[in-house]
């Protein structure tokens, strides 16, 4: 029998791919669309360095099979930027070194963006509450929050905060 | 290797005749948090997955006859998001929305989160609390099975091998009523509960318990109702000597293990104090006052 042809649309790009039943979308974004932002943490749903938007909610690519894209819009990291313009939550956390390895940043970027979209201000415990599934070895947290905290504010046109 | 092939039925009796014909072991699934997870440890080895979503009905929540109906494969981000269904059954959405992450929530289902059947589930105690019912379709048509009855031990369920869960209903609610869910992990998110606790109650007028469920998680193989914890609410205010008798009846339940998380010791002096606080929030919700759970 042949592998899956699935047809789906990734960062308003229509792509089509082929792949088997057991790989995940984050097996094939990485290794057959060469979409290699997403990061393999953990493989289980723990670290959220998978994570993608899937028909607007946030999931972990690594617990989404391929073939399930079929018909589904995804936005992974590499959708978030428009053109060379870094988004301001991109921004924010260069400006804020709120990364050290980098290795969780295309996670913790994907999940920002599903949560200022979700709600344009939140408090910082409803940030570290969002973001309590992407796991981070290197910051300890606070640059991170401080990150998102002052993109919120920035996306809603307010001043930056002291 | 045998190949693992891949079905996503449009209908109900697609779903049921590929789940009939398969020839070798097939696994259903929802938002596959658990099934992938298992798959990747190499602890299910299935030849077909049957992936559910596509099926009218099993994604969705709806009102009906003054209950809801919420379609079995249905993330519990949409659970969140509906202000009626959290109105009615904020213990419900709250147990649902205490699984996983933000990103677990975008895909995890209460009919997975039942048919995983892990003694410590979270969505099950709140869903045994409020009466809950699954809609269970296979070959021989559908019938309606008390959600307590569809685990019968940790990863075992009573479905046959042609049946699966088409939806969830939770039945209206009379007034002065209210649930809740607590579950007790060692931090505040990410961690599997120690002890779960879900208690559903109807008062009167005046505030005494009229009508009660209380149910215990990951404190035994399955998910306990604890009839003695409902007898001790019922026909009291919730006053020191009704939370003692409930923290005694809820300890007396408790058949659980030692593990890395608690002792046999622990898990039941915790069961007692974790019934004591559900009560307390489900009672308050019953009175109308909109209360914050975990
Ligand atoms: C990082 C992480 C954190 C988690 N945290 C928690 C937690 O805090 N609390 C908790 O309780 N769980 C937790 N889980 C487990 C899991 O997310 C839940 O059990 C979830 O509700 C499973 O739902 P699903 O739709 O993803 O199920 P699936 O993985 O799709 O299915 C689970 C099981 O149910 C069966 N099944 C699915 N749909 C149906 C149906 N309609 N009819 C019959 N059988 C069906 C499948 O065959 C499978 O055996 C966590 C998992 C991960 C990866
Ligand atoms: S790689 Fe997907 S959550 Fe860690
Ligand atoms: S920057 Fe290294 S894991 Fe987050």
């Amino acid at each position: 029998m042949s592998k899956h042809h699935v047809t789906t649309t990734i960062n308003g790009e229509a792509v089509e791919f082929l792949c088997e039943t057991q790989e995940t979308l984050l097996d094939v974004l990485r290794n057959t669309l060469n979409l290699t932002g997403s990061k393999e943490g953990c493989a289980s749903g723990d670290c959220g360095a998978c994570t993608v938007i899937m028909d607007g909610k946030m999931v972990c690519s690594c617990l989404v099979l391929g073939v399930e894209a079929e018909g589904s819009s995804v936005t992974t990291v590499e959708g978030i930027a428009d053109g060379e313009t870094l988004h301001p939550v991109q921004r924010k956390f260069l400006e804020h070194a709120a990364l050290q390895c980098g290795f969780c940043t295309p996670g913790f970027i994907v999940a920002t963006k599903a949560l200022l979209d979700a709600n344009p201000n939140p408090t910082e415990e409803e940030a570290r509450y969002w973001l309590a599934g992407n796991l981070c070895r290197c910051t300890g947290y606070d640059k991170i929050i401080r990150a998102v905290m002052d993109a919120a504010a920035e996306m809603r046109g307010e001043a930056r905060a002291a | 290797m045998q190949r693992l092939n891949y079905a996503a039925p449009k209908t109900v009796n697609e779903a049921v005749s590929l789940l009939a014909g398969a020839s070798g072991p097939a696994k259903l699934m929802s938002g596959g948090t658990d099934l992938l997870v298992q798959l990747r440890s190499g602890r299910l080895k299935p030849e077909l997955i049957v992936d559910l979503k596509h099926v009218p009905g099993l994604i969705g929540i709806r009102e009906e006859a003054g209950g809801f109906v919420i379609g079995a494969s249905t993330p519990g981000a949409t659970l969140e998001a509906h202000a009626g269904l959290k109105a009615a059954w904020p213990g419900v959405v709250e147990a649902m929305d205490l699984i996983g992450s933000e990103q677990i929530q975008g895909r995890a289902s209460l009919a997975g989160n039942l048919c995983n059947a892990s003694p410590a589930a979270d969505s099950v105690p709140a869903m045994i609390a409020a009466g809950a019912v699954a809609v269970v379709v296979g070959a021989k048509g559908r019938r309606e099975v008390p959600v307590e009855a569809i685990p019968t031990a940790p990863g075992r369920t009573s479905l046959a091998k042609d049946e699966f869960i088409l939806e969830i209903r939770l039945p209206p609610r009379p007034a002065h009523s209210g649930d809740a869910y607590l579950r007790f992990i060692p931090r505040t998110e990410m961690d599997i509960a120690v002890v779960g606790c879900g208690v559903n109650v109807t008062l009167d007028a005046a505030g005494v318990c009229t009508a009660a469920r209380v149910v215990l998680g990951a404190v035994a193989p399955t998910a306990v109702l604890v009839p003695a914890a409902a007898a001790a609410l019922i026909g009291h205010k919730l006053d020191a000597a009704t939370l003692a008798k409930l923290d005694a009846a809820a300890q007396a339940a408790c058949k659980p293990i030692t593990d890395k998380r608690g002792t046999i010791e622990y898990r039941t002096k915790v069961a007692g104090v974790m019934a004591r606080r559900t009560a307390a929030i489900a009672f308050e919700r019953a009175q109308g006052r909109a209360v914050k759970g975990h």
